[in-house]
Formats: structure tokens, C-alpha cells, sequence
């Protein structure tokens, strides 16, 4: 066991040194125009490109603007914005990643939960009218942009059914600190949540319900029929057991996933100042030093938290130990 | 079959797209502010001038539903919605297709000679995509965009110019190549172990030959499974970056820009911005209905998933 999860951790570190490098390389390597213009931004002074070139390195090897990028990036923290002058970029960072863990823990949650309702539901009563209704709101629900049924939703509850009953409670856009004000907090981030977890709700609640089908044809539900027990007993407590390592596995995958895809624009179409909003808003100004910066946080996350299931998986599942 | 109808559909109306924009006689890429449409013989200015507030700023007109004559009204700088709506579908479409084409293509090489040649070869091969599968679509996708989306890109004598088509679908193709690249190469290392390619082997046929004759009619079902999934896949991933204001570039319109330029007047005119989302919606959705049909009838045992990003 000790050894599959150092083989694991150091695969880990393995893939975050190549998601380093490789970011390194589109960020300064890019052929086309030259790194420094692109790093200073629109309409750089001839001063600060020069300042530029001398702060990274770019007149020195490949290896040493590597070296430097990520001692600004992860030791020194000092990378700075040149668009918006001056600002320091990793503490900007550190300062968002409340917002997007808010966000995403909380779609987490919500998505599991309905999910297994659902897949369990639909399990139960296949082919039913009830399982087909289910499982095609699934499928809508994985075919829609996300950032367009933020949008909808804002439509709905900012604007048209606002003044009524139903929405009335929606606080205008935007992110409270959880400490400060709790119950805004609770507010503002319950349809984002909502939003984000559509998606993952259709695909889930299909995996789940193929998985539990999948489950009852094996010979152990055979079993469970023969001791005679009833099939709500069979159903929870040995079909629906199994099918959650399939659920589980992707979970680990998507929820690291979510983190650099739909939560990011989910946090532009809702103003959430999150990371994803960030990295907007340094899209819009060409600012690439933040850019950089947000790109190589989110990534190393997602890979620790890929990382992380796989810990948890190696220490609950005896088979995986082995192999 | 279906939804094999409606991609067809979909298809076509957006191939359409400039026999429409000239039937209606409007230009979807200029804007056209102080242009004037007749609804019932009446005069109607396509942007009005507003009532709310400070009657200060134009407010586009809405849906007229009469075809060929703003039938979805117009955007913030009084463009057809409309035709804008179709040619916005034709490059998603387009963007999808070649993207897909060329992830299948580096996928199913890389799988291909990693699975097949083995050693080191395959470990060079095998770790590359590792770290390729682990980096975030979307962090990968917005590097590569926003480094080449100012001044292109330019390797040896290939140059693509900013605001090329061609920017979103190599790196949209990119991507995805572990997502075809890791299943072909397993594929093909469990049939350069089967019986008959070892006898090819050891009868000296030459390795072009079986790959071509004994390895690729064994994983071309396969790939066709993945086309309609990664075209699904691609919209989505088109339209996301599209919107981020990072794909398609202006003037040219995806289904994403649009539904970007729709955000503004998500309020007063919230048709410019549904109308392309369910254009996706329904795409995709037909596409993924279609792509899971097709995988049941030709590789059920497949373990290709949709909607997966």
C-alpha cells in the first residue's frame, strides 16, 4: 500500500512539472510575436518592455525564464500585472480562491445528492414513463451551455419573475463573504449552484442509473433474490452499493475538472469575483501575467485533487492496492 | 434516426445562411444602425430610441416573426439576428467538424504508434498524454488563445493570422487528442498481442502493412463512434470560448459570440442571446442522441461517454 501511493505521488509531481513546462512553453515559447509584447500588454512602452525582458529573463536560456517564472509564480509570489500596474498577481489569486471553493463545494453537493435521487428513481422504475421523463431532462441538461442557462437564470430571477413571490428573495449579482454575512452568502450563491450543477446532475444521473441495471444482472442480486429479501432491500443495499465506484471515480475526475471549466463561467455570467472571473477579466485586458498565474493555480489543484480520490481510493479499495 | 433528422436539419439551414442574408437583403457583418424595415407598410427604424430612463442610448428592435424581415429581431448595432443566427451556426459547425478531424487524426497517430511500436517510443508517448489529460480543458484552451489571439501564430512556413477560423480549431482539436489518443493506443496494444498480428509479424510482413490491414479496420469502428460525441463536445467547447470573447473572433459570429453580444441586452432583448443557445442546446443534443445510437449499434461494449468534459 505504501508503495502504490508513492508510485501515485510521484506521479503526481510527475504531471504537475509537465503542466509547468508546458504552460511555460505556450506562455514564452509561442512562435509569432515576440513573448515580452504579448506579457506587457497592448501598447507597451519601448521602458517597460525592456523591463520586462530584463525581470524575466528573456535575453538569458530557455531553462533560467523556466526557473524564473515559476520562483515569481510559487516562491516569491511577486509576478506583477503590467496592464494594471503594479498589482500583485499571486496574492489576487490567493484572495479568490474562497469564492470558487464556495461555488463549487456547494454544486458538489447538490449534484450528488440529486443525482443519486434521480439515478436511483430511475433505476427503480425502468422504462416507466417516469424513468424516460428523467432521463431525458438528463439529457438536456448535459447539452446546454452552462454559461447560457446562467444567463436564463438570470434572466428569470433578476429581471422577469423577480417582483414575484418566487424570486423575490434572489439578492442582485455578485459574491458575500461567508464569514461576514452568512445568510447572503446562502443567497447569492444558490443559483449559481443550481446553474453549475445541472450539467453534472444529467451526466451522473445517467451513469448511476446504467450502472445500477448493469449491477442487477450479476450473480450476487440472484443471490440477494434467492435468501428472499425484498427488492427495495436489494436495490440499496447491494445493487446501489456497487455502482457507486463508477460514481465515485468520476466524481474525483469531474469535480477537479469543474474547477477550471464551468465554474469558471459560471463566475463570469454570475459576477462572482472568483478565479474564473479573474481570468476573465485578464482575457479582456490581455493581461497574461495573471493569466499565467491563475491557469497554473487552478491547474496544480485540480491535479492534487485528482491525486487526493486516488489516495482516498487506494486506501479503501484492497484491489487497487495491489495492481 | 431522429435525431439524426434534426442534425441534417440543422445542417442545412445553417449551409443557407447567405442565400437567406440575400433573400432578406441584409449584411449580418456591418453594423447598420440607421437602416429602416417596413412591418405592415409602416415604417419602423431598427433601432429605436429609448423611452426608459434618461432616453439616452438605442435599444434594437425585437422579433418581428415575419421571415426575412428581422424575423429575431436585431442586435446592439442593428444586425440582422436572424441571418447573424445561421452564419453563427455555420462556423460552429465548421469549427466542430475540423476540430473533430483533426483530433482524430493526431489521436489516432499518437495511439497508433505508442500502442504499436512500444518502448520508448510509447513511454515518451503515453507520459505526454498523461500530462495532456490531466491539464484542464479550459486552462489549456485559454493559453493557447490568448497568446496567439493578438498576432497569430506562426511555425516555419505555416502562419495563421489572428482572427483566423483556423486558431479555434487547432486548439479546440488539441484538447481533446488524449481523449482519443488514450483509448486507440490500449486498442491497439491488445491487438498487437492478439494472435493474428503475431503471426503477420512472424510470417515478416512489413509494420506499415499490418497496421494498415490488420490494426486499422479493428479500431475504425471506434472512431466513428467518437465522431458525433466529439462534434457534440466541440460546439460545446467552441461556444464556451467563444463567448469568453477568445474563440471566434469579430466580425465573424459563432453561436457563441452572438449569445457574448447578447449578454448586453440580456434584459430588453433577451432573444439575441436565447435564440443560439438553443441552437447549441438542440445540436448537441441531437448529436449526442445520434452518437449514443450509433455506439449501441456498432460498439456497445465501448466505454466512449458523452457529454464528458
Amino acid at each position: 500500500m505504501i508503495y502504490a501511493i508513492l508510485r501515485r505521488f510521484g506521479q503526481m509531481l510527475f504531471v504537475m512539472f509537465g503542466i509547468s513546462v508546458i504552460v511555460f512553453l505556450i506562455f514564452f515559447a509561442t512562435p509569432g510575436s515576440d513573448p515580452a509584447a504579448r506579457i506587457a500588454g497592448r501598447n507597451a512602452s519601448p521602458e517597460v518592455l525592456e523591463a520586462v525582458r530584463h525581470s524575466f529573463g528573456f535575453d538569458r536560456p530557455l531553462y533560467v525564464q523556466y526557473g524564473l517564472m515559476m520562483q515569481k509564480i510559487f516562491v516569491t509570489g511577486d509576478l506583477t500585472s503590467f496592464v494594471n500596474r503594479g498589482w500583485k498577481v499571486v496574492p489576487a489569486v490567493l484572495d479568490a480562491i474562497p469564492v470558487t471553493l464556495s461555488l463549487v463545494f456547494g454544486a458538489a453537493i447538490l449534484w450528488v445528492v440529486v443525482s443519486v435521487i434521480i439515478g436511483i428513481v430511475a433505476a427503480a422504475t425502468r422504462d416507466s414513463w417516469l424513468d424516460k421523463l428523467l432521463m431525458a431532462l438528463g439529457l438536456i441538461g448535459i447539452s446546454m451551455p452552462v454559461y447560457w442557462l446562467g444567463e436564463v437564470m438570470n434572466l428569470i430571477t433578476q429581471s422577469r419573475y423577480h417582483d414575484t413571490w418566487l424570486f423575490s428573495w434572489v439578492p442582485p449579482l455578485g459574491y458575500k463573504p461567508l464569514m461576514s454575512d452568512p445568510k447572503g452568502w446562502f443567497l447569492t450563491l444558490v443559483i449559481p449552484w443550481i446553474t453549475l450543477a445541472v450539467l453534472y446532475i444529467g451526466i451522473y444521473g445517467r451513469v448511476l442509473r446504467a450502472a445500477i441495471i448493469e449491477s442487477m444482472q450479476e450473480d450476487f442480486i440472484r443471490t440477494a433474490r434467492a435468501k428472499g429479501l425484498s427488492e427495495t432491500r436489494i436495490l440499496l443495499r447491494h445493487a446501489l452499493r456497487t455502482s457507486l465506484i463508477a460514481f465515485v471515480t468520476l466524481f474525483g475526475l469531474d469535480f477537479g475538472a469543474l474547477v477550471g471549466g464551468s465554474a469558471l463561467l459560471t463566475e463570469v455570467v454570475f459576477g462572482l469575483n472568483g478565479i474564473g472571473k479573474l481570468t476573465y477579466d485578464a482575457m479582456q485586458n490581455l493581461d497574461l501575467p495573471m493569466i499565467m498565474a491563475t491557469v497554473m493555480y487552478a491547474s496544480m489543484f485540480v491535479v492534487i485533487a485528482n491525486a487526493v480520490v486516488d489516495f482516498v481510493y487506494i486506501l479503501l479499495d484492497p484491489r487497487v492496492r495491489t495492481s | 434516426m431522429a435525431s439524426l433528422a434534426i442534425v441534417v436539419v440543422i445542417v442545412l439551414s445553417c449551409l443557407s445562411a447567405p442565400l437567406y442574408a440575400r433573400w432578406a437583403g441584409v449584411d449580418p457583418f456591418t453594423s447598420t444602425l440607421d437602416a429602416v424595415i417596413h412591418i405592415d407598410g409602416v415604417e419602423v427604424p431598427v433601432m429605436e430610441a429609448s423611452t426608459e430612463g434618461l432616453g439616452l442610448g438605442y435599444t434594437p428592435i425585437g422579433p418581428t416573426w415575419e421571415l426575412g424581415n428581422y424575423f429575431l429581431g436585431a442586435d446592439n448595432q442593428g444586425r440582422d439576428v436572424m441571418a447573424r443566427l445561421l452564419y453563427g451556426g455555420l462556423s460552429s459547425l465548421m469549427i466542430a467538424a475540423a476540430a473533430t478531424v483533426f483530433t482524430l487524426i493526431v489521436g489516432t497517430t499518437a495511439g497508433l504508434v505508442a500502442g504499436y511500436f512500444g518502448g520508448v517510443t510509447d513511454t515518451v508517448l503515453s507520459r505526454l498524454l498523461d500530462i495532456l489529460w490531466a491539464f484542464p480543458i479550459y486552462l489549456l484552451a485559454i493559453s493557447l488563445s490568448i497568446v496567439t489571439i493578438t498576432a497569430g501564430i506562426s511555425i516555419g512556413p505555416i502562419t495563421i493570422e489572428s482572427g483566423s477560423l483556423w486558431l479555434p480549431v487547432i486548439i479546440i482539436g488539441i484538447v481533446y487528442v488524449p481523449y482519443v489518443a488514450r483509448p486507440i493506443r490500449g486498442q491497439v496494444l491488445s491487438l498487437r498481442n492478439s494472435e493474428f498480428v503475431l503471426a503477420a509479424i512472424n510470417l515478416g510482413v512489413p509494420g506499415w502493412h499490418i497496421l494498415w490491414r490488420d490494426i486499422q479496420p479493428n479500431i475504425t469502428t471506434t472512431l466513428i463512434v467518437f465522431v458525433p460525441l466529439m462534434m457534440a463536445l466541440n460546439m460545446l467547447t467552441e461556444s464556451a470560448l467563444s463567448f469568453l470573447s477568445i474563440g471566434v473572433q469579430p466580425p465573424a459570429a459563432s453561436w457563441g459570440t452572438i449569445i457574448q453580444d447578447g449578454q448586453a441586452l440580456l434584459y430588453t432583448r433577451p432573444l439575441v442571446a436565447l435564440a443560439p443557445g438553443i441552437a447549441i442546446a438542440l445540436a448537441v443534443m441531437a448529436l449526442n442522441v445520434f452518437g449514443d445510437g450509433l455506439r449501441d449499434a456498432l460498439d456497445p461494449r465501448s466505454k466512449v461517454q458523452l457529454g464528458r468534459t
